[in-house]
């Protein structure tokens, strides 16, 4: 039976929304932090935040396994929440969260880094305090950045395979994302048509994504250019 | 300067910043480099590296123990460039601080005539133009004191000397003390203040 291309695109599709989306909150936190943050243990948090982009994707889906299987203290307790990780959708939005993870908060804080750091300090001394001045200043000077990272991270869950077929394996309808359908297709006897249709609808998706995320980057600097003098 | 104010401060490879006085207007004059926007953003409490004492307005806002921050200061601060927030527009800009009402705002905007720009972004205006939206955005804040550095540097002669005295005046009319710093020691002309110099890497009374 070879996979079933579309059952495999929205798969891949429902899992990078997942991650993208529980992604969000804590990117935006950490890529602030490492933007504009003066800290013992910066570089320490740098290496931690960055590391599964330098590790193979095997190694931090076996990692990740280590951490929430059924037998670890993490795992068995959220199994007795009813959330099981392992070889479970959560399992596949969980990889590629990890896994996109470092490239999501990198640009993110690029996007934080171009905002120069004198708006902030003039409303701070226009009586506004922290919290309100990053709601009202960096943060929608950098949205388009954001969107940029959003987009980036998006595109790379959508492809995300080694990891993914370690925690979350590859089951047919379950687990199974473009990566992995498209793996599973080459030994399929019958598999050149669905090979077809996952290369088509991966180079599509990922297409437009560079595209998107080159028209926010563009937005982000001429936004930022404002302010000449 | 409603009580006095001393600045006492080391910069990291600047050298010190010593200034004591109680004129309600006090004009430092000096090279460009020589500290005087080192010394405007310590008194507005944005300057971390500075280390020292820093009194104003009767409180202690930076020794040893204490660093009040800069939104609880109640300091006007009008940095060099502008530095107008390039996705308000005029009027979003001024009435910033969220600390005067609408028609506070309108009635400043007439007084520095902008009151035909208040829909432009900051990106359609002249440096003159950004430099009176700045000062107003500052003064909208109901400063206690006002900071002011190369304010009038974007301006050509004739409407230097008016804004300055438009400036003056209004600072006059709120009892607001203010520093100012400029490279020219004509821009305080109208403001009878009292005159430092940057000397030899020391500040210095005229």
């Amino acid at each position: 039976m070879p996979p079933d291309p579309l059952s495999a695109i929205r798969l891949s599709c429902e899992v990078a929304l997942a991650a993208t989306a529980l992604g969000l909150g804590p990117a935006l936190g950490t890529g602030w932090l490492l933007a504009r943050g003066r800290f013992r243990g910066k570089a320490a948090l740098t290496a931690v935040v960055l590391a599964p982009l330098v590790l193979p994707p095997v190694v931090t889906g076996l990692l990740l396994l280590r951490l929430f299987g059924q037998t670890s203290p993490v795992g068995s307790l959220l199994g007795s929440a009813g959330l099981a990780i392992p070889f479970s959708l959560a399992g596949a939005v969980l990889a590629a969260l990890v896994v996109g993870f470092p490239l999501y908060v990198l640009t993110i804080r690029s996007a934080f880094e171009a905002v120069d750091p004198r708006y902030e300090e003039v409303s701070l001394t226009l009586g506004v305090s922290p919290v309100r001045t990053w709601w009202r200043i960096p943060l929608p000077l950098a949205y388009p950045g954001i969107g940029a990272a959003v987009v980036l991270a998006f595109a790379r869950a959508l492809g995300e395979f080694g990891a993914t077929a370690v925690i979350a394996g590859n089951m047919e309808g379950r687990t199974r994302t473009i990566a992995l359908a498209v793996y599973s297709a080459l030994d399929a006897p019958d598999g050149e048509a669905a090979i077809h249709t996952l290369l088509l609808a991966s180079l599509g998706l990922s297409l437009v994504g560079l595209v998107l995320f080159e028209a926010l980057s563009g937005w982000q600097r001429r936004r930022l250019d404002l302010d000449g003098g | 300067m409603g009580g006095e104010l001393h600045v006492d401060v080391r910069v990291r490879d600047h050298s010190a910043l010593l200034i004591t006085s109680t004129a309600p207007a006090i004009g430092v004059v000096g090279p460009s480099g020589a500290g005087k926007s080192t010394l405007l953003r310590v008194l507005a409490g944005v300057e971390r590296r500075a280390v020292g004492t820093v009194r104003a307005l009767g409180e202690t806002w930076l020794s040893a123990t204490d660093h009040v921050p800069p939104w609880r200061r109640g300091v006007g601060w009008v940095p060099q460039d502008s530095v107008l927030f390039p996705h308000l527009n005029v009027w979003h800009n001024l009435s910033y601080s969220g600390r005067s009402s609408a028609s506070d705002v309108t009635a400043l905007a007439a007084e520095l005539g902008l009151a035909a720009l208040l829909e432009r972004s900051p990106r359609n205006l002249s440096g003159g133009e950004r430099q009176r939206v700045a000062l107003g955005r500052a003064l909208l804040s109901r400063p206690r004191l006002l900071l002011l550095d190369e304010p009038f540097a974007a301006l050509d002669r004739v409407l230097r000397v008016r804004l300055a005295n438009a400036v003056a005046r209004l600072c006059r009319e709120r009892a607001l003390p203010v520093l100012l710093v400029s490279h020219d020691g004509s821009d305080f002309d109208g403001f009878e203040a009292e005159r430092w110099t940057f000397e030899g890497g020391a500040l210095s009374r005229e």
